[in-house]
């Protein structure tokens, strides 16, 4: 048995386990796998993974049920696979606590990446306080940003927000979570503020702000910064 | 209204004729001329075939009046045990409804429908325990004669002299699915009768002498001839106008009948409904309201036989005119009537010397070209039960206490002032002055006021002006002539000019009412859609009649009526309940009426002839009984307002159909075009995946990377496929809603471009936006997609290396987002067809649904918004999404860090 990290794959499709098991398994990592909701919550506690790949549709227990009662207790990053496409089942995933979604069909090299940025987060000890995407380093110490060498004016609110997106970087924030945490709980609604601000930030950081490569727009959802 | 026996006509009629017959027990009806044809026992007999196959028969309720072999072939089969009702001491039995129902056989037999329970009985009638056996899904076998037909009735009564009273409705005909004439030659019948096969010996000849002769039968089997005849006709009929067969009246007749307040209307009208029927003719029923006003009663029965008329399926009027004649016939020739249908008077009136003869005479003297029948009126004694004596007439419709005091207190006035002429001019005078006041009075006040007037004026003229004074008596003979003259002249005068008066006041009612209903007919008439029709009827109606008014359609869901949004009548749970019952029961209720009359307003059912389309309620902001000119004028509107809404539902249902071939044709061409596209990438991936596992020898690696990209490149394909198909059911089924959002274009152009790195990177892409584009009010997800669409579309259908061009301004009020490419131009004619489902450009082949067109065009139109392609002029195609341009900004504040 291999003593990479460990991951419970919750999905009711044989197909899917074998195929995640395989190419999980060539890549390092430790790969347990349960059919069903129920199953998935006790194995979780038995075997406390390092990362869990939960399918939403499961025969027995709606797969956003799942996670919530997985989230009474524990953290443990989890990413979501599901055939529905709806922004809106992605937004209600990621606000129950989500690390990250995919749609099925997914390919292989993304779902990588998105568990690498998902196990990053684990340990938050770790994470630096300078941060560097592409020409743009931001120290969060100083609260200094430069793009190219060259220092950058940001405002408090766009500052706020790029901070907020480092400090999560690679995953993606909904649009909630964003108003939320820059605005304040009674501003959640408001998806304007962050059409024009991340205008003005994208304006101010990237090399072409009509095809932005730092900063992207999960459609219907929220942003993620390229990680 | 009669509440207590509801119109049988009117109940069957809203029975659904088609649908309804298959969940119901069918009805077989054995129908014969007179007794002793051998309707039973045709019935039976059929039965006893039946039960040999194996249907499960009970006998309901068979008399077999000691008929030996009809008795046989009762041997066998089940008899419910009647049920016995006791009726002043003695026991009657009646067939056991509750029995039957209780022991659900498939096939129940009834012998004569016509029967009348006894009291007591669930039902007045075995045809309504008939009635519910169906409805319980039972089928039933039934026997009835020609001259038990309601319709029929007043034929047999003229050719017997027997007054049947025995009677079905003739709707039972259509009701049942089969009927079957037992025909027997009127000597084979009295043959039969003389053999004892018919009545017991002694009973024979009385018989034989009276019902059964010859000449009754031979008119009775004629009858039942012509009913069977006419059945068949009208199942044609009924089964093209199923099949949607169109076609005009086929004898081009149409009736008119001429009713009034008398009892001998209502057979007049059923008269007139049979002769519609047979003809197959649209009729009218007309009342001609004259200025002699009509007794409360007499409205009633006016009221009455308009409501039958109409149930009968007859459009009805309520037309002004002091000439009766002269008013039949205006009306005759504005509606291209063929035949008049007049009663003939029961007495004789003196008047007519003076007149020139009575009105029927003049009526056929004057008819031109139109038929008239003088259908003539006897009194039968359930006729004289009903009669509603005409009270007095009022002598004023609109006059009161006041009036009579006014008209005396003018009179004073004129007085006082006739003590300054007098001195002048002479007593005479007085007269002259007196006259106009009269006249002033009978114009102003109405006719009791005026003669009331001219009584007081003679009065105090010979009292106070004309010698000896202070006395009524009168010296000169010229005087006393003169004030005889005086008070005949003012009787005369009055009488006349309070004549002119309600003459000329109905006649601005007319001109008001035709004005109203021309509005509404055409207000209606110019309107789009149901909507429209309901919004423009409220209006009206509220208007006309100064109400409060609501309209209520059926629930989608079937269960009862919902008010139309356009309704100005708020309405609560209960009032909704009253309509509810209207709708039900296709019956007026509410305020005023004898059903539920503590509602707020007043519910009529709209009533067509294949049932209730909806309900209308009125609540007048008076507390006033409406006139009965009004009435009338309320109940044209309602009728036209039902025009309106059937014909509005007939469209709903012509479009309905319209599409559902529409997309019929579209779903074979979709389903051609999927499995082809479907198929294509299936039989790669298969036959890569095929390849990979069964090697062989010459699978070098690079063969086998090409092949695995050409799994992932068809399963990409399919995925594709999959999400444009859901998109599109998504679309057409109207459940697509766009979460519009504040969004940014130019966040919406990254993200599509992202989409498609891989054909744009082979491609010279431009983005150009306006720098001070502002938000715009959209759904985020579905309008990227539609840009990725155009930008796939794009990479599709031009060769790498080509420029692809996406530029975004605010033009009029819009923003104009637009896709250009500069490969070959689409032919003019194909420009709108692109946006076809499944439609292609001629050419080379090109992989794709043909969905992505017609998807973004319906996500765009979503949003309220057009999507059009153009060839440009400089060479390439041109898309262009124009979108509605919100009027403000959003506010934006900083946060609070």
């Amino acid at each position: 048995m291999s003593a990479g990290p460990r991951v419970l794959v919750i999905d009711d499709e044989a197909q899917i386990r074998r195929f995640l098991r395989i190419s999980l398994e060539a890549n390092g990592y430790e790969v347990h796998e349960v059919a069903t909701g129920q199953d998935g919550i006790n194995r979780a506690a038995q075997l406390r993974p390092d990362l869990i790949i939960l399918d939403m549709g499961l025969p027995d227990i709606d797969g956003l049920e799942v996670l919530r009662r997985l989230r009474e207790w524990t953290t443990t990053p989890t990413i979501i696979l599901s055939v529905r496409d709806a922004d809106i089942d992605k937004v209600a995933a990621l606000d129950a606590g989500a690390d990250d979604y995919l749609t099925k069909p997914f390919s292989l090299e993304e779902l990588m990446a998105r568990m690498r940025v998902a196990q990053r987060h684990t340990q938050p000890a770790l994470q630096s306080h300078r941060f560097k995407a592409g020409n743009v380093e931001v120290d969060l110490s100083r609260r200094h940003v430069t793009r190219g060498g060259e220092p950058v004016k940001l405002t408090p609110t766009e500052y706020a927000l790029l901070r907020l997106l480092i400090q999560h970087a690679g995953r993606v924030m909904t649009h909630k979570q964003i108003l939320r945490e820059v605005w304040g709980p009674e501003y959640v609604e408001e998806t304007q503020y962050l059409r024009v601000y991340f205008a003005t930030l994208r304006q101010k950081l990237e090399e072409d702000p009509s095809l932005p490569k730092l900063i992207l727009t999960e459609p219907g959802v929220g942003y993620r910064l390229a990680a | 209204m009669d509440f207590e026996r509801p119109d049988p006509d009117a109940l069957l009629a809203s029975i659904q004729k088609e649908e309804e017959r298959r969940r119901r027990g069918k009805l077989k009806i054995f129908f014969g001329m007179a007794a002793g044809v051998g309707k039973t026992y045709a019935m039976l007999e059929e039965a006893r075939r039946l039960q040999a196959d194996g249907m499960d028969i009970v006998v309901g309720y068979i008399e077999t009046h000691g008929r030996r072999e009809t008795e046989r072939l009762l041997e066998g089969l089940e008899i419910v045990p009647r049920q016995q009702i006791e009726y002043r001491g003695a026991w009657l039995e009646e067939m056991d409804v509750d029995g039957v129902l209780a022991r659900q056989p498939e096939l129940v037999l009834v012998d004569e429908l016509a029967h009348t329970n006894a009291p007591g009985a669930r039902h007045g009638k075995r045809y309504q325990d008939v009635l519910d056996l169906l409805e319980a899904g039972i089928d039933v076998y039934t026997t009835v004669n020609v001259q038990h037909f309601e319709s029929r009735a007043d034929a047999v009564r003229q050719i017997t002299g027997i007054t049947v009273h025995e009677t079905v409705p003739d709707t039972l005909i259509d009701l049942a699915e089969d009927v079957e004439l037992i025909d027997l030659t009127p000597e084979e019948l009295r043959k039969r009768l003389f053999e004892g096969k018919v009545y017991t010996a002694e009973r024979v000849h009385v018989a034989a002498d009276n019902f059964f002769r010859v000449g009754n039968l031979t008119a009775l089997r004629m009858m039942a001839l012509r009913l069977t005849a006419e059945r068949v006709d009208h199942q044609l009929q009924d089964y093209m106008e199923l099949k949607r067969i169109a076609g005009p009246w086929k004898s081009g007749e149409r009736l008119m009948v001429a009713i009034g307040p008398g009892p001998f209307s209502e057979r007049l009208i059923r008269w007139t409904r049979r002769m519609a029927y047979n003809l197959e003719a649209p009729w009218l029923a007309v009342f001609v309201e004259t200025s002699k006003p009509l007794a409360d009663e007499a409205w009633a029965m006016v009221n009455r036989h308009l409501d039958l008329a109409r149930s009968l399926g007859a459009e009805v009027m309520t037309v002004a005119g002091d000439d009766v004649p002269d008013a039949l016939l205006r009306l005759a020739q504005q509606r291209n009537i063929t035949q008049i249908i007049i009663g003939k008077p029961l007495h004789k009136r003196r008047i007519e010397l003076f007149t020139g003869g009575s009105y029927v005479d003049r009526l056929i003297r004057n008819s031109g070209n139109i038929d008239v029948y003088v259908v003539t009126g006897d009194e039968t004694p359930d006729a004289r039960s009903t009669v509603a004596l005409p009270a007095l007439p009022k002598i004023d419709r609109h006059t009161g206490w006041r009036d009579y005091l006014l008209a005396a207190g003018i009179i004073g006035l004129v007085t006082l002032a006739d003590f300054f002429i007098v001195p002048i001019a002479g007593y005479q005078l007085v007269g002259l002055t007196d006259l106009l006041a009269v006249l002033l009075v009978a114009v102003y006040i109405g006719r009791g006021p005026a003669l009331l007037a001219a009584v007081l004026s003679a009065l105090s003229w010979n009292y106070l002006f004309i010698d000896p004074l202070f006395t009524l008596q009168i010296f000169l003979p010229q005087d006393i002539a003169l004030l005889l003259l005086y008070f005949v002249i003012a009787l005369f005068t009055g009488n006349l000019t309070a004549r002119l008066r309600i003459r000329e006041q109905q006649a601005r009612f007319n001109a008001e009412r035709n004005l109203a209903l021309f509005t509404l007919t055409h207000e209606t008439a110019g309107a789009v859609d149901m909507d429209a029709v309901l919004t423009t009827a409220v209006e009206q109606v509220g208007r006309v009649f100064d109400a409060e008014v609501a309209i209520l359609l059926p629930r989608e869901d079937g269960h009862g009526v919902a008010p139309h949004p356009s309704s100005t009548l708020v309405m609560d749970e209960k009032e909704e309940g009253v309509a509810g019952w209207v709708y039900e029961y296709g019956r007026v209720a509410g305020r005023n009426t004898g059903t539920l009359p503590k509602a707020l307003a007043r519910y009529y059912p709209l009533r067509t002839a294949s049932g209730i389309v909806g309900v209308i309620g009125i609540r007048r902001r008076s507390t006033e009984r409406l006139p009965f000119d009004q009435e009338s004028l309320l109940e044209t509107f309602i009728g036209q307002i039902t025009l309106a809404v059937e014909r509005e539902l007939l469209d709903e249902a012509a479009e309905q159909a319209a599409l559902l071939r529409e997309s019929e044709r579209l779903s074979g061409v979709l389903l051609n075009s999927i499995s082809h596209e479907l198929r294509t990438p299936i039989a790669s991936i298969r036959g890569a995946a095929d390849s990979l596992l069964h090697p062989g020898t010459g699978l070098d690696e690079d063969a086998q990377h090409q092949l695995i990209r050409d799994i992932l490149d068809a399963s990409e394909r399919l995925n594709r496929l999959v999400e444009n198909l859901l998109d599109m059911s998504r679309l057409e089924s109207g459940r697509l809603q766009p979460k519009r959002e504040w969004c940014d274009i130019r966040e919406i152009i990254g993200v599509a471009a992202q989409r498609l790195t891989t054909c744009l990177a082979e491609r010279v892409l431009t983005i150009d936006v306006q720098p001070d584009l502002p938000l715009v009010k959209l759904d985020f997800v579905l309008i990227e997609q539609v840009l990725a669409n155009l930008l796939d579309n794009a990479c599709s259908y031009t060769p790498p290396g080509t420029h692809i061009f996406i530029a975004a301004r605010e033009r009029g009020g819009f923003c104009e987002l637009s896709v250009s490419n500069d490969g070959p131009p689409i032919p003019d004619a194909d420009l709108e067809r692109i946006f076809d489902k499944v439609y292609r450009v001629p050419g080379p082949a090109v992989t794709g649904t043909g969905l992505g067109l017609p998807i973004s065009r319906g996500l765009v139109e979503a949003h309220g918004g057009t999507l059009t392609a153009e060839n440009h002029h400089a060479g390439g195609v041109r898309f262009i999404i124009r979108l509605p341009m919100p009027d403000e900004q959003p506010a934006v504040r900083e946060a609070a860090t």
